[in-house]
C-alpha cells in the first residue's frame, strides 16, 4: 500500500467515525421525540392546554402548570439576568485579573456543577425559612434564579470576552471614561450574546423539578397563583407526579406524556429564542 | 544645535516601564517637539510600542505594570495623581497598528468621540464629522455613504477613518503605533502624506518598523534597542551620519 493511499484511508476512517457519532446523537434525539410525540401527542388539545386537571387529575388539562412554569421562569429571569450580567461585567471589565478573581471564577464554575437538589434544599433554608417567603412561587423562582446565576455569569463573561479589545482601547483613546467605554462600545455588541447564554440557562431552569419541589411547587391546586406568596403548579413537577406519584398511574400515562411534550416545547421555544438572538447578532456585527 | 529646536511638547525623563518584574523601558529620555513628527524606530520588542503607549497612559489598563521617571506634556507630569487621564487621552489621540473601526456607520465612528465628550448639538457634530473626514483626506471617498458600516471600507480607508476619528476630538498630539503595518503600499503612501500634512497643526509621534517611512515622514528620529534609547537626533542626521555604531548597523540593514 502506498503512503498516499494509507493517508486517505486514515482520513476516511477518521471522518467516518465523526459522522457516525453525529448520526448516533441524532438518532437518539429523534427516537426520543418520536416516542413522546406518539404517546403524548394524542392528548394535546385546546382543552388540555387551557383547563385545569379534573377528577383527581385523571382528566382535564394542565393549564395551571403551564402558567406556573411561565411565571416561575419569569421570576428566575428577573433575578438571574440583571444580577448575572452585572457580575459578569464587573468580573470581566472592572476587576483586575489576579488570584482573587481567578478564585471567584473557579467558584462560579463549580457552583454551576452543584446538583439541583442541593439548590432546592438551600432554597428551603434561605428563602422559605430564613427570609420567611414560605413555600411560594417567589421562593421557587429565587431558588431557580440562584441555580441559573453561575450559568448566566459564565455565558455573559464569554460574550464580553468575544468583544475585541480594540473596541475598548479605541474608545479609551478618544477620551472615554471606562464606564462610557463599556456602556457605548462594549455592551451594545455583547448584550445579544449575553442574552443568548442567559436564555439557555433559563431553559434549563424551566425544566428543573428538584429546586422547586420543596420551595413552592404544589401537587395539585384548584386555582392559579394570585400573588408571589402563593404556591403553584409547574410542568416538570406535574410530570414527576403523573409518572411516579399518582394513584392511577397507568390511567394518567397519556397525560404525563402530554405534559412532557408541552414542557419540551416550552424549553425548545426558549432555546429557539436564543438561536434567533445569536443569528441576529451575527448579521448585525460581523 | 539645541537652540534652533522648536518648543518641547512631550518630554520623557528617565522613563522606566515594568511589566511585572520585566523592565521594558530603561531610562528613556526623549523630547517630542511641538508640531513636528518624531519617529521611534528599532527592532521588534525594543519597547517602541510600550513607549508610545505610556504617553497617553494606555498601558494603565494592563495589570501589573509600573512606570518610573517622568513624562511631561507641556511641562506637566501626566502621571501626577491629580491628572485626569480621560482628559489626557482626549488631548493625546492614538491611531493603532490594526485599523480598529467600531462596528458602526462611518458617520457614527467619527461622531462617537464627540458624543462621549459631550457634544450634543447635531449641526456641530455634523460639521465636525465632515471637517475630520476632510482632515484625514477621506471625505471625497465616503461623503455619499456615511451611513454605511465602517467595516465596508478597505483597510487603508479604515485606517484613515481611525485618523479622522482621532482628529474629531481635537487633540494636540497624535500617536501613531505602526499605523501602516497592516495596510498596502498605496494606502501607506496616503497615510504618510496625511501625517506630513497633520504636523502643521499637531504634534505627531510615530512608531514604525519601516525605516524608509521614518526617513520620509519624520523630523526627528529616536532609535531604540532592548528598551533603551540608543540615539535621538534630527532625522537627517540619524540617517546620514549617525553617531552610534548600533544605529548605523540598524539603518543600513545589518540587523533588525
Amino acid at each position: 500500500m502506498t503512503r498516499a493511499n494509507q493517508k486517505k484511508i486514515v482520513q476516511f476512517a477518521g471522518f467516518l467515525s465523526l459522522r457516525l457519532a453525529v448520526v448516533l446523537v441524532l438518532a437518539i434525539l429523534v427516537l426520543f421525540l418520536y416516542d413522546i410525540i406518539k404517546k403524548g401527542g394524542g392528548v394535546i388539545s385546546w382543552e388540555f392546554l387551557t383547563t385545569a386537571p379534573r377528577k383527581g387529575m385523571t382528566q382535564g388539562g394542565i393549564f395551571p402548570a403551564i402558567v406556573g412554569t411561565f411565571f416561575v421562569t419569569l421570576i428566575t429571569a428577573v433575578l438571574a439576568i440583571p444580577l448575572g450580567m452585572c457580575a459578569a461585567i464587573y468580573l470581566n471589565e472592572y476587576a483586575w485579573q489576579n488570584v482573587l478573581t481567578r478564585l471567584i471564577r473557579l467558584s462560579i464554575r463549580n457552583l454551576s456543577g452543584v446538583p439541583s437538589i442541593v439548590y432546592g434544599l438551600f432554597g428551603v433554608i434561605l428563602f422559605v425559612n430564613a427570609l420567611k417567603f414560605g413555600t411560594s412561587i417567589l421562593s421557587a423562582g429565587l431558588t431557580l434564579g440562584l441555580m441559573t446565576l453561575p450559568w448566566t455569569i459564565t455565558a455573559s463573561e464569554e460574550a464580553l470576552k468575544a468583544i475585541p479589545n480594540s473596541y475598548r482601547e479605541g474608545a479609551l483613546a478618544l477620551g472615554a471614561t471606562k464606564w462610557q467605554m463599556i456602556r457605548t462600545n462594549v455592551l451594545p455588541y455583547a448584550v445579544p450574546g449575553m442574552l443568548t447564554g442567559t436564555v439557555l440557562g433559563l431553559a434549563r431552569a424551566a425544566g428543573e423539578t428538584a429546586p422547586i419541589m420543596f420551595t413552592g411547587a404544589a401537587f395539585f391546586l384548584p386555582y392559579l397563583p394570585k400573588s408571589l406568596s402563593d404556591q403553584f403548579m409547574a410542568l416538570p413537577y406535574h410530570l414527576y407526579i403523573m409518572s411516579t406519584q399518582h394513584h392511577a398511574i397507568l390511567q394518567v400515562r397519556p397525560i404525563a406524556y402530554g405534559t412532557a411534550l408541552v414542557l419540551i416545547a416550552f424549553v425548545l421555544g426558549l432555546n429557539m429564542t436564543a438561536v434567533i438572538l445569536r443569528y441576529r447578532l451575527r448579521r448585525k456585527y460581523r | 544645535m539645541s537652540s534652533e529646536r522648536p518648543p518641547i511638547k512631550f518630554r520623557t525623563e528617565d522613563l522606566d516601564f515594568y511589566y511585572g518584574p520585566t523592565r521594558a523601558l530603561k531610562n528613556v529620555t526623549i523630547d517630542c517637539y511641538d508640531k513636528k513628527v518624531t519617529a521611534i524606530i528599532g527592532p521588534s520588542g525594543c519597547g517602541k510600542s510600550t513607549f508610545i503607549r505610556t504617553l497617553n497612559r494606555m498601558n494603565d489598563v494592563i495589570a501589573g505594570t509600573r512606570v518610573e521617571g517622568r513624562i511631561l506634556l507641556d511641562g506637566q507630569d501626566v502621571y501626577a495623581p491629580d491628572v485626569d487621564v480621560v482628559e489626557l487621552r482626549r488631548r493625546v489621540g492614538m491611531v493603532f497598528q490594526k485599523p480598529n473601526p467600531f462596528p458602526k456607520s462611518i458617520y457614527d465612528n467619527i461622531a462617537y468621540g464627540l458624543r462621549i465628550n459631550g457634544m450634543r448639538d447635531k449641526k456641530a457634530v455634523e460639521a465636525t464629522v465632515e471637517k475630520s473626514l476632510r482632515g484625514a483626506a477621506l471625505w471625497d471617498e465616503v461623503m455619499d455613504r456615511l451611513d454605511e458600516n465602517a467595516f465596508a471600507l478597505s483597510g487603508g480607508q479604515q485606517q484613515r477613518l481611525c485618523i479622522a476619528r482621532a482628529l474629531a476630538v481635537e487633540p494636540e498630539v497624535i500617536l501613531f503605533d505602526e499605523p501602516c503595518s497592516a495596510i498596502d503600499p498605496i494606502a501607506t503612501a496616503k497615510v504618510e502624506d496625511l501625517i506630513e500634512h497633520l504636523k502643521t497643526s499637531y504634534t505627531v509621534v510615530i512608531v514604525t518598523h519601516n525605516m524608509q517611512q521614518a526617513a520620509r515622514v519624520s523630523d526627528y528620529t529616536a532609535f531604540m534597542m532592548l528598551g533603551e534609547l540608543v540615539e535621538f537626533d534630527a532625522t537627517e542626521k540619524i540617517f546620514t551620519n549617525p553617531a552610534n555604531k548600533l544605529t548605523e548597523d540598524y539603518i543600513t540593514g545589518r540587523f533588525g
